[in-house]
């Protein structure tokens, strides 16, 4: 099955050839200063009343060229980088660019090393989706849940300051291990917020998911089907929403994953309301992990190589990927031989998640473009890079 | 039981015959000045309650940063809107796009002048007056579209397209709830009306006839008044600020102050219709409980009653997400307005057999 996509020119050349604009339809510019537009994506509409004919998504407005300023950068210092990518999942995109040099190197971690990483990229998840439960809220019209995601972050943030020491941007992983060690009163701190958070997502279903209006809204909207999201490359909750059980914690296990017991969640239908839902039950999933692990981390060192040796990758292509909160991030490495890289791209799941609203929005409103969006969970620095 | 004699300020130039022109302006100006200053202290201590009201929905603290508690943070904002410059776009109608404000808050200010405040408190006791509001309260309908119009920003099109259709369709049901009642009540004027709850508010004195004219007529009033589930037309997160997105200054503050009137006069007339306005609620048999309740003055009963419609609107707002368009206009013309017609059949039935509390 292949997707065809088309470009603002073509669309605007085809109107000019027919010399008839037709007084029905119209262009309009959905961002990038749109207040749904979560950050600075641009769509171009083409709309009957509200009805949506065509949408063409428009990239570029934050585009720092990361990829590019890889290239003049050592391989320990371009793990930095990654954090301003997907910055709501910072310590994943960390881990991917970590795993590749690793394995392109075939450093071995201890035990403990990777349950942290594991320990810590569950938060990450549980802090990227109470962010985006808050921030769907607020698409939808509700003020008060993006308060409430906020609030639950907030907890999580500060427990994770105390042993990163930032906030959003945390740089924690590093080739070879983690930059600290976890302090000691973190397990603590995360029991109680395992404690903390199990409750508060029953009220984020009584305050969301059990509202009509909410339930109306999502369901059969934007149905994206098996094939269709498969061919667009879709993956994570997207491409679990549609049915496609893709997780790489099960099939890659990675970190400690195969040592926890969790489920991946998938949907049926592939609609909004599917796309919604698998990220609160995933949320469950990630406290079940953290709760495993968080009573027995091993003992051991917290980085295996000094953090000032300098990574030398062998002549070769090197690709590894990791699921982070909204797909699967793939990080590709061509080596020379130098202290940089020579080429590095990075497979965003952002990038490709966004393409399906141009199959997904088109026949319904505005209204239920802001609701596709809010579920694709879209982080528009990590579509641009 | 007290006897309550209604009175108004317009009687007072009525029965001198001797009034003259002079004397009549200043009438008209005094009470210009008198609603213009209630407005703006009303909408001052409902912002600020809104924003203190919505913080502890939100687990937030809110303005307490200007004066005692942030108390001042209203006369703050109303400073800044005052000093902020007045843009008006490019390629825009420039008399439409100046006149859209003035006839958004000119229907607000126009709606004030029926409000009884209490037995005494009222400019005029027209008796058409439940008529005359809901007259008046639709030419803001005509404010925000020509505001949308003139804005030569498709966004706001968007937005006023949105606010006709939704205002004019809730509009049915805000008359035919008021129709239930007036078969109930037997006149328009509004002091009879309120008058005629001596025995007891209408609300529970209809069996459920007039519970549901209750609740579809708060339903349609917020829909009226743009107030989350219903506020599409400048629903934020769709198209921006809607039809008020090209608006800066005093222009922006007229149709924000339109907004918090509408809020204050649409709660004042459910509590009229249906709560017993500025009457105070009895317990048949608890004598000393009455007599207590005599005791406060009825302006407050009416500012009380006013308040607590106003808070439960402000917490469905901040509780519910905002509704799609489609399903807006089904809820209207599918559900709210068969229901309402058969509520109006069901009331006369009521009415003509005696058959509801008190009679």
């Amino acid at each position: 099955m292949t997707i065809q996509l088309k470009t603002l020119n073509e669309i605007l050349h085809n109107l000019d050839e027919k010399k008839h604009w037709g007084t029905k339809e119209y262009f309009i510019n959905m961002g990038p200063q749109h207040p749904s537009s979560h950050g600075v994506l641009r769509f171009v509409l083409k709309l009957e009343g509200e009805i949506i004919k065509e949408i063409i998504p428009i990239l570029g407005y934050i585009h720092r060229g990361i990829e590019k300023i890889g290239e003049s950068v050592s391989y320990r210092n371009f793990v930095h980088l990654t954090d301003r990518c997907d910055y709501f999942s910072s310590i994943i995109n960390n881990w991917a660019v970590s795993r590749t040099i690793e394995q392109a190197l075939n450093m071995e971690t201890n035990d403990r090393i990777e349950t942290i990483r594991t320990i810590f990229a569950e938060i990450q998840r549980i802090q990227s989706h109470t962010m985006w439960w808050g921030v769907f809220g607020m698409d939808l019209g509700a003020f008060t849940p993006f308060f409430y995601g906020f609030r639950d972050r907030e907890f999580l943030t500060s427990i994770v300051e105390e042993t990163c020491g930032s906030r959003l941007t945390m740089n924690y992983i590093q080739p070879g291990g983690v930059l600290y060690d976890i302090k000691s009163n973190f397990i603590k701190r995360i029991k109680q917020y395992i404690k903390y958070l199990r409750p508060r997502i029953e009220e984020y279903e009584r305050l969301i998911s059990d509202n009509v209006i909410v339930q109306k809204r999502t369901e059969n909207i934007g149905i994206l089907t098996k094939e269709k999201a498969l061919s667009f490359g879709s993956t994570g909750p997207v491409l679990r929403a549609s049915g496609v059980p893709l997780d790489l914690r099960k099939n890659d296990s990675y970190g400690v994953y195969d040592k926890v017991k969790f489920s991946v969640v998938i949907g049926t239908k592939g609609d909004s309301w599917d796309r919604y839902w698998i990220r609160i039950e995933e949320m469950r999933q990630s406290l079940n992990i953290i709760e495993q692990l968080v009573d027995n981390i091993p003992a051991g060192k917290h980085m295996v190589t000094k953090y000032t040796t300098k990574i030398k990758l062998p002549v070769g292509y090197y690709q590894s990927s990791i699921e982070t909160a909204r797909g699967i991030l793939g990080i590709f490495v061509a080596s020379n031989g130098m202290e940089n890289p020579y080429r590095i791209h990075m497979r965003s799941p952002n990038y490709n998640n966004l393409w399906s609203i141009t199959d997904m929005a088109v026949g319904l409103k505005i209204s239920d473009l802001v609701t596709i969006v809010s579920t694709l969970d879209l982080i528009i620095p990590d579509v641009d890079r | 039981m007290i006897n309550y004699s209604v009175d108004n300020f317009a009687n007072l130039v009525d029965n001198s015959n001797n009034s003259t022109v002079i004397e009549v302006a200043f009438y008209i100006l005094s009470i210009f000045i008198t609603c213009l200053i209630f407005i703006s202290l009303f909408v001052m201590v409902v912002v600020y309650i809104e924003r203190k009201v919505a913080a502890a929905f939100q687990c937030r603290v809110g303005p307490n940063r200007v004066g005692w508690k942030g108390i001042l943070q209203s006369v703050a904002d109303l400073l800044k809107l005052l000093t902020k410059e007045k843009i008006t776009p490019l390629y825009s109608d420039k008399f439409l796009h100046f006149i859209s404000p003035m006839l958004c808050i000119s229907a607000s200010f126009m709606t004030l002048l029926i409000v009884p405040f209490s037995p005494h408190i009222q400019i005029i006791n027209i008796d058409m007056g439940i008529l005359y509001w809901s007259a008046i309260s639709s030419l803001g309908i005509l404010g925000i579209l020509l505001a949308g119009w003139s804005s030569y920003n498709k966004w706001s099109l968007i937005s006023a397209v949105r606010a006709a259709s939704q205002l004019i369709s809730y509009e049915l049901s805000i008359i035919l709830s008021i129709l239930t009642m007036i078969i109930f009540t037997n006149t328009l004027n509004i002091q009879k009306i309120v008058l005629s709850q001596l025995n007891g508010c209408w609300i529970w004195r209809g069996h459920v006839v007039t519970l549901i004219a209750f609740i579809i007529f708060f339903i349609a009033s917020i829909a009226e008044l743009n107030k989350i589930p219903f506020d599409l037309p400048e629903g934020e997160s769709e198209l921006g600020a809607g039809f008020h997105t090209e608006y800066s200054g005093m222009q922006f503050a007229f149709f924000f102050l339109a907004e918090y009137v509408n809020l204050f006069i649409t709660s004042t007339i459910i509590v009229i219709l249906f709560l017993g306005g500025w009457l105070p609620w009895h317990i048949s048999g608890f004598s000393i409980f009455n007599e207590l309740m005599d005791s406060i003055p009825p302006i407050m009963w009416l500012l009380l009653k006013v308040s607590m419609i106003i808070f439960i609107i402000m917490w469905i707002r901040w509780t519910l997400p905002r509704l799609r368009i489609d399903h807006l206009i089904l809820l209207e013309w599918k559900f709210l307005l068969p229901t309402s017609l058969a509520n109006m059949v069901l009331a006369s039935f009521l009415v003509l057999n005696n058959l509801y509390f008190y009679v």
